[in-house]
């Protein structure tokens, strides 16, 4: 039986490391260097197929630039199954702030949340700030997985979302995380759809028997 | 900051919210500032930190009711009216897909000392034990009459004109009793005193064809409500304005709102810096001290709430996980209904096993906390209990000539129709134009 899981990714760090070019480049395969902010695209799907018995579909939230003045919605973080927290290799300073979204993200997540580290824009690694040997003994200390990609040249972009989609079934209860199964958890009351026509959900059957 | 913005706005308070999302996606470019460091202003919803902190402030919140992250304590009690004005505003706008819904359970009225489920078809009318044996036939009748009623087929009328004839003679017309006018005028219709019976019929026929329609639609109350509490709903407008350019500031308290010569807005200072803007919508709160000598709201009433944490249901509600009741005000010598809201941990709002109900009416005396008692009475022991008197203000100006909009606070109706009507009045001041809802073109990749 073929199973196809639904997760809730989020993107965080610091404004400008690349966390909008990293879901265009994985969603669309496309880059931008002028690209201005992220009008109407803040959310996106992708599926990722692990073998022919099971695809994952990411439901992926970018930012929309609410984490420049500390203003990220509860909501952001609200039943997030994975987060992608991105730094820039070329500014130290932007690692720092990776480990406070990671701190926040500890504090405000389900702690069963599979977090991965990204040092982005590998493609300037002449300009390099950020060794690889510090930002891996950091993920390794806090248990978190750990990569480094460019958006622009797509080196370790699609790697990075396959390793996530990978480990996530495998955390995640399948009942609760499996799709249709509704983000409330087992046993809850089914929501209901505003997007459906009057009458069509949680109708009784008209018939007196 | 040297950009210039067309519309600051001040609060995210769900009005503002979905102003500046609508704002956004028409293109404005738009700056949303809160002095808290927490989004929805007066319709926020507060864990338990947030909470004691506001209410107790030198008292830290029990062990015993669980993890602060459980809690979202609504400020304002208010439920969405299913097929009313606001849940079309979520759908055009598609922020329906940050949120997920919840049924409230049962609707009830309170009448002669008990509550019962409020009746919303014939069907159920004639089940009620609200009414007698032939007061449910003439109270069939006259659902009958309204669900057959058609503007255009005079045979459909029986000699009544909804636009005249006055909801009184209405009543008379089919013999109603006091006690049904009752709940129909306030448990369906939703007022929240008896002014709408001397005024014509239109609009109680309007509300009370909007409270069966929206029974209809899901089944067990004409409510629903955003998993882990109304504070939900700025924040996902909020995302939606941020999607389409807005820029998000949180904690930042507001110094100055600055005016020309002409009295004209010319921008709001911020922590020692001025951000120009064309024009500037805010809540209340923002407006209430005067920088130009300006007298900017009015009070126009206060409500008092009283939320109240129980570890049980509410008593005869059928162990309803989430309900509404109302008080009318005849039934306690009022002259504006006590309204009860409560919700559980179904919603994602309150650890398991913990009830949140909402007391709240419009004050009338100078003892507010006495107004509320017939309502606290019916929730059985209380836990705790967090009461706040506030005061509704209204804008006394416009905005057209001076550019400073103001919006209206939350009011005491147990929905957000009112709420809609004002994000419909500030849109028009400011632009100028009725609000048409357009469908979003969104994005969505498969
Ligand atoms: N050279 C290079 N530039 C990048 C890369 N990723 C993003 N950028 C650029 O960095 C800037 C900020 O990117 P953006 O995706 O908007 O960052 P965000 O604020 O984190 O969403 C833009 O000018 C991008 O073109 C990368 O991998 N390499
Ligand atoms: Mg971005």
């Amino acid at each position: 039986m073929s199973k196809q899981y639904q997760f809730k990714l989020v993107l965080l760090g610091e404004s400008a490391v690349g966390k909008s070019s990293l879901v265009l480049r994985f969603v669309k395969d496309q880059f931008d260097d002028y690209r201005e902010s992220t009008i109407g695209a803040a959310f996106l799907t992708q599926t990722v197929t692990l073998d022919d018995q099971t695809t994952v579909k990411f439901e992926i939230w970018d930012t929309a630039g609410q984490e420049r003045y500390k203003s990220l919605a509860p909501m952001y973080y609200r039943n997030a199954n994975c987060a992608v927290v991105v730094y820039d290799i070329t500014q130290s300073a932007s690692l720092e702030k990776a480990r406070t979204w990671i701190r926040e993200l500890q504090r405000q997540a389900d702690p069963s949340i599979v977090i991965a580290l990204c040092g982005n824009k590998l493609d300037l690694a002449a300009r390099r700030q950020v060794s690889q040997e510090e930002a891996k003994k950091y993920a390794d200390e806090e248990g978190l997985m750990w990569t480094e990609t460019s958006a622009k040249t797509g080196e370790g972009v699609t790697e990075i979302f396959t390793a996530i989609a990978q480990k996530l079934p495998l955390t995640a209860p399948s009942a609760t995380r499996a799709v249709g199964a509704g983000r409330a958890g087992p046993g809850a009351r089914p929501g209901v759809d505003l997007n459906k026509q009057p009458g069509t959900q949680g109708q009784p059957d008209a018939c007196n028997c | 900051m040297d950009e210039e913005y067309d519309v600051i706005v001040l609060g995210t308070g769900l009005t503002e919210c979905i102003l500046s999302g609508l704002l956004s996606v028409e293109g404005k470019k738009v700056l949303h500032m809160d002095r808290n460091d927490y989004y929805g202003g007066d319709s926020a919803s507060l864990n338990l930190t947030q909470l004691y902190r506001q209410f107790r402030p030198d008292q830290a919140a029990p062990a015993e009711l669980g993890r602060d992250r459980d809690y979202a304590v609504d400020l304002v009690p208010k439920f969405i009216i299913a097929s009313g004005e606001l849940t079309k505003i979520l759908v055009h706008t598609d922020v329906t897909r940050y949120l997920e819904f919840k049924q409230i359970a049962g609707s009830f009225v309170y009448r002669d000392g008990k509550i019962s489920k409020v009746p919303s078809t014939e069907m159920e009318a004639v089940k009620s034990p609200l009414m007698g044996l032939f007061e449910k036939r003439r109270a069939k009748k006259f659902f009958e009459f309204l669900q057959g009623w058609r503007d255009d087929d005079p045979a459909t009328h029986q000699g009544l004109n909804l636009d005249n004839d006055s909801m009184k003679t209405v009543y008379e017309k089919f013999g109603l009793e006091p006690g049904t006018q009752d709940f129909i005028g306030h448990a369906m219709a939703l007022y929240l005193d008896d002014d709408y019976i001397t005024k014509p019929a239109r609009p109680t026929y309007d509300r009370i064809i909007l409270y069966t329609s929206s029974m209809a639609r899901y089944g067990k109350s004409p409510y629903i409500y955003p998993l882990y509490g109304l504070g939900e709903l700025p924040q996902s407008f909020a995302r939606l304005s941020a999607i389409y350019g807005g820029t998000y500031m949180l904690d930042k308290s507001i110094d100055k709102i600055v005016t020309n010569s002409d009295g004209k807005f010319v921008g709001v200072t911020s922590g020692g810096e001025t951000v120009k803007a064309k024009q500037v919508i805010g809540d209340p709160s923002y407006f209430s001290g005067s920088d130009d000598g300006k007298v900017r709201v009015l009070e126009e009433g206060k409500v008092v709430r009283a939320i109240c944490l129980l570890k049980h249901p509410i008593p005869g509600t059928d162990d309803s996980d989430s309900c509404q009741i109302i008080i009318p005000q005849n039934q306690v010598n009022r002259r504006n209904d006590i309204y009860v809201a409560m919700v559980s941990s179904t919603h994602n709002v309150c650890a398991k096993d913990i009830y949140v109900a909402i007391v709240s009416t419009i004050v009338e005396t100078d003892k507010p906390e006495l107004e509320i008692r017939p309502g606290l009475a019916l929730l059985g022991p209380i836990y705790d209990k967090f009461v706040s008197i506030t005061p509704i203000y209204t804008p006394t100006s416009s905005g057209k000539e001076d550019n400073v909009f103001i919006t209206r606070s939350y009011d005491a109706t147990s929905h957000f129709e009112t709420v809609v009507e004002d994000v419909q009045d500030v849109w028009k001041r400011v632009t100028g134009t009725d609000l048409v809802l357009k469908k979003r073109e969104v994005e969505v990749q498969e």
